[in-house]
């Protein structure tokens, strides 16, 4: 008790002192909200991957969801990957002439392809698109009180409106992945073979040869992480929107800005699980 | 008693009119420093129509919403049909939403849905009801709250305010719920159509037995569709009665209100 009251008294005597707790007491106020923000997220989270897997399945939802998410992304995806490939084969040309190793071309474009770029990008892009999509969608229900008007009519949110873009997130980002592989290393081929003048079977067969499946497998897993991410973030931002046109806005600002983070965050571990 | 009896007293419904459906105790409910809800206290009889009066802001839609379990009070308990609701787990949670209707003041529609699906919402996703069934039955609710069969073939966007507020009360009785909660649900329609509107309610309560929460600021759909009126202010009720004394309340709030006087007690700070 008495400690107390001293350092109060203290505080109040010596400037410096009082200023010195308020910096720890801010900071402490601020990473006690954080790891609050973090808590409810993973338990958003947890009741969110909990009802992917228990009955019953909104089939139509998902269904609908898997063409939302997966097939009109194609487009996105797809340029993404093909200029992706195309500027690599002519940025890695200009670097390698000066060391003669023209050769290495091909194995760039594929490697930064199937490993990295397409999977962050599409990732990037598919936040941008999907999980803004998501936010608004969800954040308008939550305001003009769809959400609550789920729960009264029995069915829950979670199964209806965020397992079936978490499922369909998950499982189509690989997917669209896998295409934007073929594309973006189509995209390398074709400014070397047209543009720079290679010839197409060398081209081809250094390509295979360099190529691993642990290659295009990381970036698969790391596509089926970032779908995951991008739909989970986008739910939790729109669930938990604020009131008003404003708080939709805000939640899909967050949604877009927090997932872009996490994909470039998650990126890295991901990497260096597999090639380290 | 105990509530395994009351359970069963109420698939007796109308017939069985003494049992207490809704009861409210000392429910505090606050958001940050904005204390809403001071220790609202209420009751319904089973089969009976409870209005709810009170000023904009007082709170009303937010004690429905607890009522709903879709806001946790802060303290106090809510029993329906003798079992307490607040806490309750979600599976007991889940059953006790089957008995509830609500109209919400927004009405709240599903807008990637078409008319009659929403008005099919609950038969066919919560209960798992035949879609051609429950089209049928959508198609009757639609006609009984006075729109045509059409409409049920249009998105919510591309009808009027009022529409919506019908349909969104099609879709409230759609499952024949044990408890109805309406609110303001004649806001935003012309005089005749609010009439029809309460008289649907009244037809509602009287015909399936349901007992009814409404929350209005028309005097007139209140007179029409109570059997008891509760005046709430500043998060308390200040008074309760049957709707005959309404107009002999003696209570200087209820006065105010329903004569629209600007002064009183009760006292908007006007920014
Ligand atoms: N989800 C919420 N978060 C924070 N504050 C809320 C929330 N819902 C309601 N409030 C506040 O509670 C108070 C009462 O709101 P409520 O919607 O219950 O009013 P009301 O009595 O229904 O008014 P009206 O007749 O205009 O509909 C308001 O001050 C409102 O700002
Ligand atoms: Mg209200």
């Amino acid at each position: 008790m008495s400690a107390k009251t001293d350092k109060k008294a203290g505080a109040g005597k010596i400037p410096v002192i009082s200023s010195v707790l308020d910096i720890f007491e801010h900071t402490g106020n601020a990473i006690l909200t954080f790891f609050e923000k973090v808590g409810h997220l993973t338990a958003f989270t947890l009741r969110g991957v909990m009802h992917c897997f228990l009955p019953p399945t909104f089939f139509k939802q998902l269904m609908r969801q898997f063409i939302d998410i997966g097939y009109y992304s194609l487009p996105v995806v797809g340029m993404t990957a093909l200029f992706t490939g195309m500027v690599l084969a002519l940025q890695s040309y200009t670097g390698m002439t000066r060391f003669n190793a023209e050769s290495a071309i091909a194995g760039v474009v594929v490697l930064s392809v199937t490993r990295e770029l397409a999977p962050v990008l599409a990732g990037l892009m598919v936040a941008g698109r999907v999980g803004a999509a998501i936010a608004a969608e969800i954040g308008t229900m939550r305001v003009t009180e769809q959400i609550d008007a789920l729960t009264t009519l029995s069915v829950n949110p979670f199964k209806y409106l965020v397992a079936p873009r978490i499922i369909a997130g998950t499982i189509t980002l690989p997917i669209l992945v896998l295409i934007g592989d073929v594309i973006g290393v189509f995209g390398g081929y074709a400014v070397a073979v047209y543009k720079l003048g290679f010839s197409p079977g060398s081209y081809m067969s250094q390509t295979w040869s360099i190529l691993e499946s642990v290659d295009v497998v990381s970036g698969l897993v790391k596509a089926a992480a970032f779908g995951f991410i991008v739909t989970i973030l986008g739910c939790y931002h729109g669930y938990h929107s604020g009131r008003g046109a404003q708080g939709v806005g805000a939640a899909t600002t967050n949604a877009v800005v927090s997932a872009s983070i996490m994909i470039l965050i998650f990126n890295y571990f991901i990497t260096q699980i597999f090639f380290s | 008693m105990s509530p395994l009896d009351t359970t069963k007293q109420t698939k007796a419904r109308a017939s069985n009119g003494g049992a207490t459906k809704l009861k409210i105790e000392g429910v505090y409910k606050s958001f940050g420093s904005n204390h809403v809800l001071n220790g609202v206290d209420l009751e319904i009889q089973q089969g009976k129509s409870l209005v709810i009066i009170g000023g904009s802001g007082t709170g009303k839609s937010v004690l429905l919403k607890c009522v709903l379990g879709i806001l946790n009070p802060d303290k106090g308990s809510i029993e329906i049909d003798g079992q307490e609701t607040v806490g309750l787990g979600s599976k007991d949670r889940d059953a006790v939403m089957r008995k509830f209707g609500m109209l919400f003041q927004g009405a709240a529609l599903f807008d990637s849905l078409k008319v009659w699906e929403n008005v099919a919402f609950g038969l066919i996703q919560g209960r798992g009801m035949d879609r051609r069934q429950a089209h049928e039955i959508a198609i009757e609710k639609i006609q009984a709250v006075g729109l045509e069969a059409g409409v049920g073939e249009l998105y919510p966007a591309e009808i009027s305010g009022g529409m919506q507020k019908r349909v969104g009360l099609a879709r409230a009785v759609a499952a024949n719920p044990e408890i109805i909660f309406f609110d303001e649900p004649t806001t935003g329609l012309d005089p005749i159509m609010s009439d029809v509107i309460n008289d649907l309610i009244v037809k509602s309560v009287k015909e399936l037995g349901a007992t009814a929460l409404s929350i209005t600021h028309d005097m007139a759909s209140a007179r029409k569709i109570a059997d008891h009126i509760a005046m709430i202010h500043e998060g308390k009720i200040v008074w309760h009665g049957p709707v005959s004394d309404l107009d002999s309340s003696g209570n200087e709030y209820v006065d105010q209100f329903i004569h629209g006087r600007a002064d009183g007690p009760i006292t908007r700070r006007v920014a």
